[in-house]
């Protein structure tokens, strides 16, 4: 039984409230109905109370509490709106713009930033303080983001992402009182840093401080080059998150909205990496027999599919890399395929295909270039990775109203996909599918209907296990998204390890970005638990409404492996969808 | 000949190198476990080294399982810790854009000048460490360069000779 939490009961603004004890002010009154402005908190991390925006008037205290660190108790009288309390919030905001360059207009955030909304709705309308802009130059080092830190306001929501939530350091914040600023690890490049490229960062950074790296423009050209076939490919997640930026709630299925669009905007031909992510399935699904049931290979098998969680884990884990599979990610698989079999059966110089690939994550762009085995094809197997966010940018470009795309099909072979294959877009995902097609690898059969799907292993929990038994065989397994929280998993399969005992698991699934993809540091801006919580039923509705769950029995899968790859493992197989993993330095400086 | 010497370089950089290893290693056992410790580490690496080379932090890192980030982040909070040899003089001058408009280069470029002849005269190598920076917040007296946390103001390229010396002579 859940205990019950104790209610405080409070005013505020002349309004009783009532919240279980705990509850800051800024949330109580957020649910009063009143909202109370803030740069400086974000609903994923704790309040640092560095902006002071949300000070609020407490009768008989004379101070004025930040209400996004301040809890709500029995009997306060709140006000949490008045001139005065504008006047100050106002002040504050001039003086953040006196260390801030007027850039609106050429800002990657523009349109959606905390700091111009606020800026815009206090009516801040001349720089009455004199300006002392940072004039630094921007951290362009790693490929995947951008740091501009003259647009840094100092609030440390991406130090405390990334060093709590991500457990990798690459930013700190360094000196302190009115020298403090935000910098890579001890005032290196990025590059040099420990940074895994997960966006995570940008994702919560109020300004346009962090942003992805824009590659619009090349997509364009590729596209007015009549000598290049450009085709394309959808990652699962992207497809309940897009329609955030036009109007949808978040957890819109807009799939078949998407294939219209791209096809609008050009690409001659329109693939799905729910496709390859059940390509990868069959691959992956094959390496855990192998070394589950033939005792081939050492266990844990942890899943490879996320760039950041490869790149973490080969500078922090490199005594697991043995561990990992080697089976390439869905990007990487269809990127491949496409460049091969695809271009091969349509008559396609594979010299002049150009593949563009949509993905919720900044790790993609990295993940492009990571190995030689990412040239599989003899060319670079994917050319260019758009974020979401870029994708909804690129769009607005084009003209095209998104809300009014008629509903199309992928092109066929590389679009057809089952549920196993639109799951992995969220954390749990990729082990569900991974079940469902070991079960029947082992069994010959599939799982029972009513037990398709893997409850344990589905939600926000940090690290989630599960049991399933496999012909009484039991196979232990865990999913864990957010580094810090992968570091606990992996610790357990340590420590078991030095006892010279079983691994606690046989399988762990591992996803950088809380929530997994759904939640990547590519996706649209404002995330929270509840925006994760949508766009994962999207996908997990998705999968309810295929007629087909299992990676194994996509027809389209069925027949690349009839045409050209053989059996998954096969020694083509091998040469195309595998990779490798080799020990990277921490820092490079 | 050559090589020999250049061997022989190495080989007490990789003394040095081992040396120091010995030394973070012990100096972090000694204050395992107990609270506050990274403080009393960085001090005692300061008064070991004279300050805290990145070599030196990068190792600390290693061996405490602690990130650089945090090291930096302590480093940099306390005004005590020292980031460049001690004795040596630092001399920051202004890039930004006010600065290099008002010639902020031909600046930096007398500076190493004076600076060589002043070693050809015996002054220790490294005694003054100069470095470019970013804007500094004085663009009203650009060109602008910082000594030693102090900063001098409208500077002609004929003044940085005087005011080398008058740190020397502190
Ligand atoms: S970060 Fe925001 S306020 Fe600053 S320039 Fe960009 S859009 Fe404008
Ligand atoms: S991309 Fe991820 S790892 Fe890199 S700085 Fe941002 S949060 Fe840290
Ligand atoms: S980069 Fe963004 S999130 Fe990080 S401290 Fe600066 S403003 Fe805050
Ligand atoms: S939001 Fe509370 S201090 Fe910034
Ligand atoms: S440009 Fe040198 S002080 Fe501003």
């Amino acid at each position: 039984m859940i205990r019950q939490a104790t209610m405080v009961e409070a005013r505020i603004n002349g309004l009783p409230v009532k919240a279980p004890e705990g509850t800051s002010i800024l949330d109580a009154a957020r649910r009063a109905g009143v909202r109370i402005p803030t740069l400086c908190k974000h609903p994923d991390l704790l309040p640092t109370a560095a902006c002071g925006l949300c000070i609020v008037k407490i009768a008989g205290d004379r101070k004025m509490p930040r209400a996004c660190a301040t809890a709500l108790q029995n009997g306060m009288d709140i006000t949490t709106h008045d001139g005065e309390l504008t006047r100050i919030r106002r002040t504050i905001l001039e003086l953040i713009l006196s260390t801030h360059p007027n850039a609106c207009l050429t800002c990657g955030r523009s349109g959606n930033c905390e700091l111009q909304t606020l800026v815009g709705e206090f009516g801040v309308r001349n720089d009455r303080l004199e300006k002392h802009i940072r004039d630094v130059p921007s951290d362009h080092s790693n490929g995947s983001i951008i740091i501009d830190f003259a647009k840094c306001i100092n609030c440390a929501r991406c130090v405390q992402v990334c060093q709590e939530v991500q457990n990798v350091w690459a930013l700190s914040i360094l000196h302190r009182g009115i020298q403090m600023r935000m910098a890579p690890a001890g005032d290196i490049s990025l590059a040099d840093s420990p940074c895994i490229k997960c966006g995570q960062c940008a994702a919560h950074c109020p300004t346009g401080a962090i942003v992805e790296h824009d590659e619009i423009a090349a997509v364009w050209e590729a596209l007015g080059d009549p000598d290049t076939f450009c085709s394309v490919q959808i990652a699962p997640s992207v497809r309940v998150a897009l329609g955030e930026e036009f109007g949808f709630p978040p957890g819109t299925n807009l799939t078949r909205q998407i294939y219209a669009t791209m096809r609008r905007l050009g690409f001659k031909a329109v693939f799905d990496t729910n496709f390859s992510a059940d390509l990868t399935i069959m691959e992956e699904a094959s390496e855990f027999v192998e070394r589950f049931a033939h005792g081939r290979g050492s266990l844990p098998l942890i899943t490879s599919c996320c760039p950041a969680w490869t790149d973490y884990m080969e500078k922090n884990h490199q005594d697991l890399i043995n561990n990992f599979s080697t089976a390439k990610s869905p990007q990487q698989m269809l990127g491949v395929v496409a460049k091969t079999y695809f271009s091969e059966k349509m008559g396609i110089d594979p010299s002049k295909h150009f593949q563009v690939s949509i993905m919720p994550c900044t790790a993609k762009k990295y993940e492009l270039e990571r190995t030689d085995e990412m040239f599989a094809s003899g060319y670079q197997d994917v050319d260019i990775t758009l974020t979401t966010r870029e994708l909804a940018r690129m769009i607005k470009q084009s003209g095209l109203v998104f809300s009014e795309m008629p509903e199309e099909d992928a092109d066929s072979v590389l679009g057809e996909y089952t549920g196993a294959g639109t799951i992995f877009g969220t954390t749990g995902g990729v082990m569900e599918a991974a079940l469902r097609t070991g079960y029947y690898f082992v069994t010959g059969e599939n799982l029972p209907q009513d037990g398709i799907e893997i409850m344990p292993v589905r939600g926000l929990e940090g690290v989630k296990e599960a049991e399933i038994d496999i012909q009484g065989a039991k196979v232990r397994v865990a999913v864990a998204h957010g580094m810090a929280n992968v570091d606990k998993v992996l610790d357990r399969v340590r420590a078991a390890r030095e006892r010279g005992e079983e691994p606690p698991y046989h399988f762990i699934e591992v996803m950088a970005c809380p929530g997994g993809c759904i939640g990547g540091g590519g996706q649209p801006y404002g995330i929270s638990n509840e925006v994760r919580r949508k766009r994962m039923e999207g996908l997990y509705q998705d999968d309810k409404d295929r007629a087909l769950r299992c990676s194994h029995e996509n027809p389209s899968i069925k027949q690349i492996y009839k045409d050209f790859l053989g059996e998954p493992l096969s020694e083509k197989a091998e040469r195309l969808l595998h990779t490798r993993y080799k020990p990277r330095k921490t820092y490079r400086r | 000949m050559k090589t020999k010497s250049a061997d022989a370089e190495l080989g007490s950089l990789l003394d040095w190198v081992e040396g120091m290893r010995k030394r973070v290693r012990e100096i972090a056992r000694e204050w395992e476990g107990r609270e506050g410790n990274l403080i009393m580490i960085l001090h005692a690496i300061q008064n070991e080294f004279g300050y805290v080379p990145r070599g030196v932090a990068n190792e600390l890192a290693r061996e405490m399982g602690i990130s650089m980030a945090r090291i930096y982040e302590v480093i940099t909070f306390y005004h005590y810790f020292r980031l460049t040899p001690p004795g040596s003089h630092t001399v920051q001058v202004c890039m930004g854009t006010a600065c290099y408009l008002k010639g902020a280069e031909k600046l930096h470029g007398e500076l190493e000048r004076q600076l060589k002849l002043m070693e050809a005269s015996g002054v220790r190598k490294g005694e003054f460490h100069v470095e470019n920076v970013r804007c500094i917040g004085c663009c009203g007296m650009a060109p602008a360069v910082v000594m030693d946390g102090d900063t001098h103001g409208r500077l002609c390229p004929d003044a940085v000779k005087d005011i080398l010396k008058r740190k020397r002579g502190k």
